[in-house]
C-alpha cells in the first residue's frame, strides 16, 4: 500500500474534496504533473483541465480552471476559481466556459493587451478540455 | 363615539405592521443563516489563498520588477473607493454606517488634496454617495437581480476595477463594507485592495521553500488579479451576512416597539370605553332620577 497524502480541493464558494489520496494528477499551466506523498514543495498555477485523484477511497475526477495548486508538507491543496466534479460537467457548462474564453480573447485582441497570449492559451486549453472530456461544444 | 373607532383602527393597523416586521425578521434570520454558511464555505479558500499570496509577496515584493498591483503605481494621488452596500433598505443603520465610513475617508482624502473616485455596489449606497459626492461618482454595479451571490459577481466587479487600474484611472483602491461580528454588531471596514497588502500570519513558521512552476513572478502576476476578486468576494459575503444580521435586529426592535405600542393603545382604548360606559350610566341614572 502506497503512502497517502491529504488532498484538499477548494473553490471560492465551497470545499469540494478533502481526503487521503495516493496520487493527484494536476493540470499545471506548464504541463501536467502527478503529485504523490513526499513530493517536493511546489506551487504551480493551473490551466483549464482535468484533475485526477487516485486514492484508497476510490478515484475522482474534477474539471478545474484558474487558480493554483500548492504541494506542501502537510498535503496537497488545489485552489481553483471553478471546480466541477466530472460527472456534473455538461455541454452547457463547457460552452459557457469556451464562450467566456473566446470573449476574453476577442477583447484582449482589440485592446492589444499584453495578456493576449495568455488568454489565447486559456482558450486553447478550454477547447482541449472539451476533447479530453469527450464533450462537443456544438 | 368616533374616538373609540379611531383607536380600534389604529390598534388593528399596528398589529398588521407587527405581523410584517415579525415575518421580515424571520426571513432575515433564515437568509442570515444561509449567508453565514456561504461565508463559512469560502473561508478555506480565502485563508489558503492569502497565506500563499503573503509568502509570494514577501519574497518577490521587495524587487523592482514586482507587479504594479502589489507595489502600487508609485503615487497615491487618485483614490478609488468601492462602497459596498445593500440593494434593499429596512436594515437599520447598516447602509448609513458604511456610507458614513466612506464619506469620512473621502473627506479626509479631499482635504489632503487627493482626487477621489467612487464606485458603488448596491443601490442604497449609490443614492447616498451620489448625493454627497456626485462629481466624483464613476460607476455602479447592480446586484439587484442576483439571487445568490456567486464568485462570478465578484469577478465582474474585480474586472471592472482592474480595467480601470490598467487604464491608470486610479492609484489606490479601497473597499468599504461591513464586517460581520454577530447579529447586533457589524463593523464598517475599509480594506485596501490595490496595492494589495497581505498580512503575514502571526507566529507563522519560516515559510517552506517552494518550487515554483512557472516562475515566482509569473505566478504572482497570475494570482494578483485573482486576489482582488477573492478580496471582493469575501467582502461581498461578509456584507451579505451583515445586511441580514442588521435587518434581523432592526426588525426585532420594530416588532418589540409595535408590541409596546399595541399595549399602550389597548389601555387607552379600554379607558375610553370605560369612560363611555360610565357616561352612559350617569345619563341613564340622572334621567331616571329626573322622573
Amino acid at each position: 500500500m502506497a503512502d497517502t497524502v491529504q488532498f484538499n480541493l477548494v473553490s471560492p464558494e465551497r470545499s469540494l474534496a478533502s481526503m487521503q489520496v495516493n496520487e493527484v494528477q494536476i493540470p499545471g499551466s506548464d504541463g501536467d504533473m502527478t503529485a504523490m506523498a513526499d513530493h517536493a514543495p511546489t506551487i504551480t498555477t493551473l490551466r483549464p483541465g482535468v484533475l485526477k485523484v487516485t486514492g484508497p477511497e476510490g478515484d475522482a475526477e474534477y474539471v478545474v480552471t484558474g487558480g493554483f495548486a500548492e504541494i506542501g508538507e502537510s498535503g496537497i491543496s488545489v485552489l481553483a476559481e471553478r471546480a466541477i466534479a466530472r460527472a456534473d460537467m455538461d455541454q452547457a457548462t463547457l460552452k459557457g466556459m469556451v464562450d467566456a474564453a473566446t470573449d476574453a480573447f476577442a477583447k484582449a485582441q482589440d485592446s492589444k493587451s499584453e495578456a493576449a497570449d495568455d488568454i489565447a492559451k486559456t482558450l486553447a486549453d478550454t477547447v482541449a478540455l472539451g476533447d479530453a472530456l469527450g464533450i462537443s461544444v456544438n | 363615539m368616533a374616538n373609540l373607532k379611531d383607536l380600534k383602527n389604529r390598534i388593528e393597523s399596528v398589529k398588521n405592521t407587527r405581523k410584517i416586521t415579525k415575518a421580515m425578521q424571520m426571513v432575515a434570520a433564515a437568509k442570515l443563516r444561509r449567508a453565514q454558511e456561504a461565508a463559512e464555505q469560502s473561508r478555506p479558500y480565502t485563508e489558503r489563498f492569502n497565506a500563499v499570496m503573503a509568502g509570494l509577496a514577501a519574497s518577490v515584493g521587495g524587487s523592482d520588477s514586482a507587479p504594479k498591483l502589489l507595489s502600487g503605481t508609485g503615487k497615491d494621488d487618485v483614490h478609488l473607493l468601492v462602497v459596498m452596500t445593500s440593494e434593499r433598505g429596512l436594515c437599520g443603520g447598516f447602509n448609513t454606517n458604511i456610507a458614513k465610513k466612506a464619506r469620512g475617508h473621502a473627506e479626509s482624502l479631499l482635504a489632503a488634496g487627493k482626487t477621489v473616485k467612487i464606485l458603488t455596489v448596491g443601490k442604497k449606497g449609490r443614492d447616498s454617495m451620489k448625493r454627497d459626492f456626485g462629481q466624483y461618482y464613476v460607476g455602479h454595479v447592480d446586484l439587484s437581480d442576483v439571487k445568490r451571490l456567486g464568485y462570478v459577481n465578484a469577478q465582474d466587479i474585480a474586472s471592472d476595477v482592474l480595467s480601470r487600474f490598467d487604464a491608470s484611472e486610479f492609484d489606490v483602491a479601497t473597499l468599504f463594507y461591513a464586517k460581520f461580528q454577530n447579529v447586533v454588531t457589524q463593523i464598517p471596514t475599509a480594506q485596501q485592495i490595490i496595492p494589495a497588502a497581505f498580512e503575514q500570519e502571526e507566529g507563522a513558521e519560516a515559510a517552506t521553500l517552494y518550487d515554483y512552476e512557472p516562475s515566482e513572478e509569473a505566478i504572482l502576476a497570475d494570482l494578483l488579479p485573482r486576489a482582488v476578486a477573492t478580496a471582493i468576494f469575501s467582502a461581498l459575503l461578509e456584507n451579505a451576512a451583515s445586511e441580514q444580521g442588521s435587518r434581523m435586529s432592526a426588525m426585532d426592535n420594530a416588532t418589540r416597539n409595535a408590541g409596546d405600542m399595541i399595549d399602550k393603545l389597548t389601555i387607552q382604548y379600554n379607558r375610553s370605553r370605560q369612560a363611555v360606559i360610565t357616561n352612559e350610566l350617569i345619563e341613564i341614572i340622572s334621567g331616571a332620577e329626573a322622573l
